[in-house]
């Protein structure tokens, strides 16, 4: 069990999701790759298919359109599978949360197990909170 | 019966080889990571990536045909050990192993894992999928070509060897081949092929995460991805030390070192080429290099 949870806290395969965000939370996840922060000194990168997916980065607030698509993302992914919700809007809807378009936040949809709130969040408050995520998963196994 | 069954799992086949083609990767991604000025993961990266791969779930397509898709990689891993294990072994007992022709069994050997990846993702029925496997076809049909040219001048320069060690017992007495210009031409291309076996950077569009998500690879997760990475890793290790054996008398670290550098350094410097440039790239540049290899070989020299 421990060498389970040690592999898969070791290597984290992020996939990013925008639904529907004004792209600067999307521009900030960007700068955690590059070699300022370089998380791939942690084992997380970046994948291109959500079939290697480990972690679903969910930026924006939800509109209609994106909804459907996103459960539908989630239910490719393989499992165990943890959802991260990235900026204002993906955490709470933001400014959009009276919005006619926007009628869900993202955890209403989908399980998120980290809140990561911000304008776009600083890249150190998204490192903080992987940190913070690894630590409630190794407590929970 | 034992013998072989120990040599093909254990040492010098899969479980040696993987261990060894592990400690490449690593090399392989820290060098990337200092060559874009990052620090790089630490050295059981790519074991945790393995293990990783292999407790999570395997997802199945609804429309993809399953026998297929889920044999496939098995199918291209089994095929690169025996490669693996051939080549190693006639560098460990010489005169003792091998058959006369293991080297063409060697270049079938290794153009397997390609043929069961095309097989695989095209059995997964997603049209990136189908897009990443018309590009490896045709990246197959570029560098197949011009690496079966350049492995025929040793043969020629041994006046007809066919046999691993016989060609490593007759460099160690008449010399290394790449010490005279036909050697060198033909060992420039077969590293060029050896990239593109390896689908790496100038040559990774049939996978092109950046802009057809994964390509070959988008449907496969969980033990199967961990399958297909563990080939290519595998791969990593016996390419070079085949070449090093054909052409350059037989192992040993360095130059293991020296073909693993080229390649990261070759892969770091390069943007991906489209399928066009690689398919002309092949064909005329390389192709004629590797014939006029062949007639210099010929001619003696």
């Amino acid at each position: 069990m421990s060498l389970k949870l040690k592999a898969l806290t070791k290597s984290i395969w992020v996939y990013h999701m925008s639904t529907g965000s004004c792209n600067n939370c999307d521009i900030e996840i960007l700068d955690l790759l590059t070699p300022r922060f370089d998380v791939e000194r942690f084992g997380i990168i970046l994948v291109g298919s959500i079939r290697h997916a480990d972690a679903i980065l969910v930026t924006g607030a939800l509109n209609l359109k994106t909804i459907p698509r996103i459960k539908n993302i989630y239910e490719q992914a393989p499992k165990p599978c943890v959802v991260i919700a990235i900026g204002a809007c993906a955490c709470g809807q933001g400014i959009f949360a009276k919005g006619p378009n926007t009628p869900d936040p993202v955890d209403s949809v989908l399980p998120v197990d980290a809140y990561i709130p911000g304008c776009p969040p600083k890249p150190e408050a998204m490192i903080a909170a992987i940190v913070k995520l690894i630590e409630k998963l190794k407590g929970k196994g | 019966m034992l013998k072989h069954l120990f040599n093909f799992i254990i040492f010098p086949g899969f479980l040696f080889t993987a261990v060894v083609g592990l400690a490449a990767s690593w090399i392989d991604r820290k060098v990337t990571a200092r060559v874009q000025w990052r620090v790089g993961p630490p050295w059981y990266q790519p074991l945790a990536d393995l293990v990783k791969l292999s407790i999570k779930e395997i997802t199945i397509p609804k429309n993809a045909s399953k026998v297929v898709f889920l044999l496939a990689p098995l199918f291209g891993l089994s095929a690169v050990i025996l490669a693996a294990t051939f080549i190693w072994q006639a560098n460990i007992q010489l005169g003792a192993s091998g058959f006369t022709g293991d080297i063409v069994v060697i270049l079938y050997l290794l153009t397997l894992p390609a043929i069961a990846l095309i097989l695989g993702s095209s059995a997964s029925g997603n049209p990136l999928a189908s897009l990443g496997v018309s590009r490896e076809i045709k990246l197959m049909l570029a560098y197949e070509l011009p690496f079966i040219i350049c492995i025929i001048v040793p043969i020629i320069k041994s006046s007809g060897f066919l046999k691993m060690t016989d060609l490593i017992a007759f460099q160690a007495i008449n010399g290394v081949f790449v010490s005279n210009i036909s050697g060198i031409l033909a060992i420039l291309v077969a590293v060029f092929c050896m990239q593109a076996k390896l689908g790496l950077v100038p040559f990774d569009m049939a996978e092109a995460e950046t802009e057809i998500m994964g390509g070959i690879y988008i449907e496969y997760s969980g033990i199967l991805l961990a399958v297909l990475k563990l080939t290519k890793t595998i791969m990593m290790v016996a390419l070079p030390v085949f070449l090093s054996s054909i052409f350059w008398g037989g192992f040993s670290v360095w130059k293991y070192v020296v073909l693993l550098v080229v390649m990261i350094l070759m892969r770091n410097t390069n943007p991906r080429v489209r399928i066009d440039q690689a398919l002309r790239f092949f064909w005329y540049r390389m192709t004629s290099l590797a014939i006029i290899a062949v007639l210099l070989a010929t001619l003696g020299m």
